[in-house]
């Protein structure tokens, strides 16, 4: 009987394995091979099932997560794509919301729609708000553009006509037309990728799916056909940027819907570490070499929204990318990673990146020939690192073109010795990843009291305690397995599918039977493709209103019972939006009527019961195994802080800060102040007293 | 611990909290972003959030809003505490007003000013200003003969006093609004997001030990001016003069600039620009201090944040009497239609100074179509509900020195548009087209960005109204180097019947609104254009004739 469980996440630069048995997990790592993905897939599974000693026979199941579809559409290298669109509005993806990301730069680039001009073919055809046919569609029309569309060798179709998603009778009848005239080709409609109010987001979400859909196609097949090849007969499973999972056939038909899967990954990882260790209230950090990630995990849930930006280019800047409205895990992705490469602006101040160093030259502590100052720099020249030890000794680091770095291009032109422009670099990149967690929590209507912070990635665990201290957060956590987060969350994520779809309600004029009528057909769409991968399984729904008060920009998910609902209902949901509204912004506003924009609706495999962790009994703690002269960025004061090697701590070691946790792929500072104790799971635990 | 390391350590906090800073003003700004109800302010961004010292001096301002607010609310904090000096202020006070002259230059924009505290003394003031949906009167347009037509005016008040809602203030503004709700929420809104502010202040104070911000403004200050002062330097001194013209309402109107760069900062006399209109397009002299300073900032320092010293070198001279200094009580609703030409009106100055870091002259003024139908409209014949509906758009950007201009974007505004799909649900209203509008973009090596079409009806072909506010229809946007000018405007009927550029005016039943908004300005001598370029234009339908 198989019973090991395999994950595969493909980034940018590896391909993680993770595999599990019995309790037991094994991990590895292999280079991406980007011109067939799916090699450096199936050569990771060969090198992790060695290392296990298992065979393709003993995998139970299958889960994995790309960014190909991501990577396609940042290098343009999806499908020669068509959009059919309502007739006058043929410019919807250019125009975007009329608006520049940036006020100041008169020389912005704004993003490039995936579709030119010449293929964004009109259709006369017009439907009301209310779905209500204003123009039939002309099919004579239609027919003229799908022969030229053939004859421009279009390879995949992108249908998006307004208000589709109220009433997708014309959307549906141009694809029947399509599938008569021109059967071979892919067709992606908005009011199925997307169907939600505002032609920008649905259009742009269609045809970004339309336009990597060939390419994932092929590559699911190509690797259903390897694994086959190899001997797995298991089911196979992708996970979405949601945080659920779905059937190979979902993905391949809304490829759109896998593009954060990796970072997904890392956030269910959070999630799971949270519900162990039972911290309702956590904030995932996530630190690598170009980015930090953060996101917010409330009651083990990350944190979901439905709308995504890819392909920003405008370094990180909101509102430069192609936006997609889809189901993903909410979080806010800046550029703050080790790599990070520091300035002196105009006004003297410390500008720490978004430009990075990337892998080569990388920082100039790597000794490849980058002069300019980056973030391990900085911390290297702080003494966090030892350098002849620094990645397990692979990698050893050299300090004179680090603080050569920190003195041309920061230190020499404020006047501070390199050693204090190290430390104005790691405040100033703390501070950023601070601020961006503090705003983001206001955007989502959250706040950081009592919440723990989950560090991991390479920087995460360097820079954890200073980014809580500035956030006013006194606990984090780092867990084992950091390096492969990301595979590790995919064998914790429920097999599970999302619906949403707009139908606007007022709680004045609350139409019960309409909105049971959608919430029972979104239910029966999710259960569908849910069951073709639950074998089984126990499922839960969950079933979210999206409520604002009438005339509200905003919106607050209001969660409803997965029931038909009753008019008895309708106060209780009226009063949990006034609850919810008051706990954000203090004052419910008096005499306003609430409106609800959209449903959605969740159908997810119900997750094992995990067993908290134990209490442990107090062990001794391990000797340093040296002592390092680290600088304190707070007080800029050096003190020798011991150092720890990880794998000397036992459950229940209590160490006291200043002092370093040193391991393979990461250290942990354990700053002045706090107090670091590994849990009966073996995950370092950070406390901070009350000043 | 020995004095060095200490001034070296001080050093890098002043950064640190600077930076702090203009978080604390962008949560502020995001706050009113999420609950503000006037879609003006949630879809559009018409905003913008800052904080003062106890002197009215700007420290730092929220990066998201738009720049028409820039420095006209920072002039505003100085007004609100001539009237309640801080030594007054209490903790939970916030005050208001929407006086054009005293606020940011017209009745719909509400400007809100509220004192931060810590250990019972006050620290500093954070003010925001946002245009909301309705405040009475004729409505957002250009038709007003004073100030007093159009809409409620209201002096700086008390809205909140030490917390509790000052209700004679909310009675009267509700009984003034056509969408008393919403203006009531947007109220509230913009009061919750300075309280945002002052949390996040006060928490950074303590985590700083700071038991004031007069060092670190002191600092921002110092650095920003040097900075400025830095890059004006850079440019050769002398005088330079331009002019632009605009449709106007009843006559042209001519806007002139002659801008002395002097060693450390930068005067422009606006003498010789047109008097004032008797309608609303006239400018409030702040306005016209804000959208002067933006565009010549966008030129000559942009990396600089704004506060007061980074502002402080750019000083106008405006005479009172012209359009662009309109005293009070004359009609200034629709000021935005002449100030946003400004920015290209420095340009024009500038692009003799440094020609390869201005842009060609765009459409520039928004063209916003307000909308409106029902019984207001029609009267006892009216086939719709009432409704009153307005979107943001914009026609073409002007050509950059080495890209071409963007299509349908809003410059110098910084607003956004709202979806049609979303317009169509709040109003009867049914756009037929909204798409690029061929051969508008002004030839050039780079060219113009391209202008849009837009036809309005309504469910069922009724009869509606547009209160007009467009420009460069009469005067389309202008190339330089030899570039081309972009297409002017249309406005008109379906059928071809021209209608005025400004004023309210009726769409018969049966017939739509159709705007042809206008195309950027081009750059440089066409001939020199990437023949690719070309060939990619018409290939896309947007360039239909060779040139």
């Amino acid at each position: 009987m198989p019973s090991a469980r395999l994950a595969s996440d493909i980034g940018g630069t590896f391909t993680d394995l993770a595999l599990e048995r019995d309790g037991e997990r094994w991990t590895a790592k292999v280079l991406t091979t980007p011109h067939a993905p799916e090699l450096g897939v199936l050569e990771g599974i060969r090198v992790v099932l060695d290392k296990a000693g298992l065979r393709p026979a003993d995998v139970a199941l299958f889960i994995h997560g790309t960014t190909l579809a991501t990577n396609a559409v940042i290098e343009r290298k999806g499908a020669r794509t068509a959009l059919l669109t309502t007739e006058g509005f043929r410019d919807v993806l250019a125009l975007g919301n009329e608006s520049r990301y940036d006020q100041y730069d008169l020389n912005i680039e704004l993003p490039r729609p995936l579709v030119p001009r010449r293929w964004r073919l009109p259709v006369p055809e017009r439907l009301d708000n209310e779905g209500k046919v204003l123009l039939p569609l002309d099919e004579a029309a239609l027919r003229r553009q799908i022969a030229f569309m053939k004859a421009e060798g279009i390879e995949s179709v992108a249908i998006g006509f307004l208000h589709a998603f109220v009433n997708p009778a014309h959307e549906r009848r141009a694809a029947e037309i399509l599938a008569e005239e021109w059967p071979e080709v892919r067709v992606s409609l908005s009011s199925e990728v997307s169907p939600e109010m505002r032609e920008w987001e649905r259009f742009s979400t269609t045809v970004a799916n339309a336009y990597v859909q060939p390419l994932m196609a092929s590559y699911l097949g190509r690797l259903q056909q390897g694994l086959a090849e190899g001997g797995f007969a298991c089911p196979f499973f992708m996970m979405l940027s949601g945080g659920g999972l779905t059937t190979v056939e979902t993905a391949a038909r809304f490829p759109i819907r896998l593009v954060e899967s990796g970072p997904a990954g890392g956030a269910i990882f959070s999630a799971h570490v949270a519900r162990q260790r039972g911290l309702s209230k956590v904030l995932s950090f996530d630190m690598g070499g170009t980015t930090a990630k953060v996101c917010l995990i409330d009651d083990f849930q990350p944190q979901a929204s439905r709308s995504f930006e890819v392909a920003r280019v405008g370094r990180f800047k909101k509102g430069s990318g192609l936006p997609l409205r889809i189901p993903v895990i909410e979080m806010v992705e800046i550029g703050a990673g080790g790599g990070s490469l520091a300035q002196v602006d105009a006004l003297g101040r410390i500008q720490v990146g978004p430009e990075s160093a990337g892998a080569d030259p990388g920082p100039a502590c790597y000794g490849r020939g980058g002069t300019r100052p980056a973030v391990t720099d900085a911390n290297l020249a702080l003494g966090r690192y030892e350098p002849a030890l620094f990645a397990g000794g692979q990698f050893p680091l050299q300090v004179p073109p680090a603080l050569a770095a920190l003195e041309e291009h920061v230190g020499g032109r404020l006047g501070l010795a390199p050693e204090m422009a190290a430390l104005g670099v790691v405040e100033m990149v703390d501070e950023n990843m601070a601020n961006a967690a503090r705003v983001h929590a206001i955007e989502s209507g959250k706040g950081y009291e009592g919440r723990a912070i989950i560090a991991f990635g390479g920087g995460g665990p360097v820079h954890g305690y200073r980014v809580a201290e500035k956030i006013g957060v006194s606990r984090m956590l780092v867990p084992s397995g950091a390096g492969v987060g990301s595979a590790i969350g995919f064998l914790r994520a429920p097999v599970g599918y999302e619906v949403v779809k707009s139908l606007y309600q007022r709680f004045r004029s609350f139409d019960v039977a309409a909105v049971n009528g959608l919430l029972g057909a979104m239910s029966a769409e999710a259960r569908s493709v849910v069951e073709q991968g639950s074998f089984g399984a126990r499922l839960a729904e969950s079933r979210i209103a999206y409520m604002r008060y009438v005339g509200q920009g905003h919106e607050i998910s209001v969660a409803l019972p997965a029931r038909d609902l009753t008019e008895a209902d309708i106060a209780a949901i009226r009063a949990d939006y006034d609850a919810e509204y008051s706990r954000f912004y203090d004052r419910p506003v008096p005499g306003s009527d609430v409106e609800i924009l959209s449903f959605a609706v969740t159908v997810a495999t119900v997750l094992p019961e995990v067993a908290p962790a134990g209490a442990v009994e107090e062990a001794p703690a391990p000797s340093p195994i040296r002592h390092q002269a680290v600088r304190d960025t707070t007080d800029g004061t050096v003190a020798d802080w011991a150092v720890y090697d990880r794998e000397h701590l036992s459950p229940g070691a209590t160490l006291a800060g200043p002092c370093i946790v040193a391991e393979a792929e990461t250290s942990t500072l354990v700053g002045p102040g706090w107090t670091c104790r590994m849990d009966a799971l073996g995950y370092l635990e950070l406390f901070k007293e009350a000043a | 611990m020995d004095a060095q390391p200490m001034n070296a350590l001080e050093k890098i906090q002043r950064q640190i909290q600077w930076n702090r800073l203009i978080a604390v003003v962008e949560e502020q700004a995001q706050t009113m972003i999420r609950t503000a109800f006037s879609t003006t302010v949630r879809e559009a961004g018409d905003l913008s959030a800052g904080i003062f010292d106890l002197k009215g001096r700007m420290l730092a301002q929220a990066v998201t809003g738009t720049p028409g607010h820039v420095n006209s609310m920072m002039e505003s904090v100085g007004h609100f505490l001539a009237k309640f000096p801080a030594e007054t202020m209490k903790p939970g006070d916030h005050y208001i007003t929407n006086d054009p002259w005293l606020g940011t230059g017209h009745l719909h924009d509400l400007t809100v000013v509220s004192p931060a505290f810590r250990q019972g003394k006050i620290v500093g003031l954070f003010a925001n200003t946002a245009h909301v949906i309705d405040v009475g009167g004729l409505g957002m347009g250009p038709e007003g003969r004073s100030v007093f037509e159009e809409g409620m005016y209201i002096p700086i008040v008390k809205c909140f006093d030490q917390g509790r809602a000052n209700e004679t203030f909310f009675d009267f503004i509700r009984a003034g609004s056509r969408t008393p709700v919403e203006l009531e929420g947007d109220v509230y809104s913009l009061c919750a997001c300075n309280d945002a502010g002052i949390k996040r202040l006060v928490e950074m104070l303590d985590e700083f030990g700071m038991d004031s911000i007069d060092p670190l403004a002191a600092y921002i200050f110092d650095s920003s001016l040097a900075a400025t002062i830095a890059e004006i330097r850079k440019l050769p001194r002398g005088t330079y003069s331009a002019s632009i013209r605009s449709d106007g309402y009843e006559a042209p109107v001519t806007l002139k600039a002659a801008m002395t760069l002097h060693e450390d900062h930068i005067t422009v006399d606006f003498a010789g620009t047109s008097g004032l209109s008797g309608r609303g397009i006239n400018v409030p002299a702040a306005y016209c201090r804000a959208y002067s300073c933006f565009g010549i900032k966008c030129v000559v320092a942009p990396e600089i944040p704004n506060n007061w010293a980074s502002l402080a070198p750019f000083r106008m001279e405006i005479p009172e009497g012209c359009i662009l200094n309109a005293p009070r009580p004359f009609p200034v609703s629709v000021r935005h239609v002449t100030g946003q030409l400004l920015p290209d009106l420095m340009m024009g100055c500038l692009h003799q100074v440094v020609p390869d870091r201005v842009t060609a002259e765009g459409s520039s003024c928004l063209w916003n179509p307000p909308l409106r139908g029902g019984g207001q409209v029609s009267g006892a014949a009216a086939e719709l509900p009432d409704f009153e509906v307005i979107t943001f758009n914009s026609g073409g950007t002007g050509a950059r020195p080495a890209k071409d201009g963007l299509d349908g974007t809003a410059f110098p505004s910084g607003v956004r548009t709202m979806p049609v799909e979303a317009t169509e649900n709040v109003a009867p209203v049914v756009f037929w087209k909204k798409e690029l509008r061929p051969d508008s973009a002004g030839a050039g090596r780079t060219r113009g960005g391209f202008g849009q079409i837009m036809e309005i009806g309504t469910k069922g072909e009724a009869e509606f109204a547009v209160n007009a506010i467009f420009d460069r229809v009469a005067n389309a946007p202008r190339g330089r180097d030899g570039g081309g000018d972009g297409a002017p405007g249309w406005v008109g009927l379906d059928d071809g019947t021209p209608l005025r550029t400004k004023g309210y005016q009726v769409v018969p039943k049966g017939r739509r609104l159709l705007l042809k908004l206008p195309g950027g300005g081009g750059m440089g001598d066409p001939a020199e254009r990437d023949p690719g370029l070309v060939e990619r234009d018409i290939a896309d339908g947007l360039v239909t004739a060779r040139p």
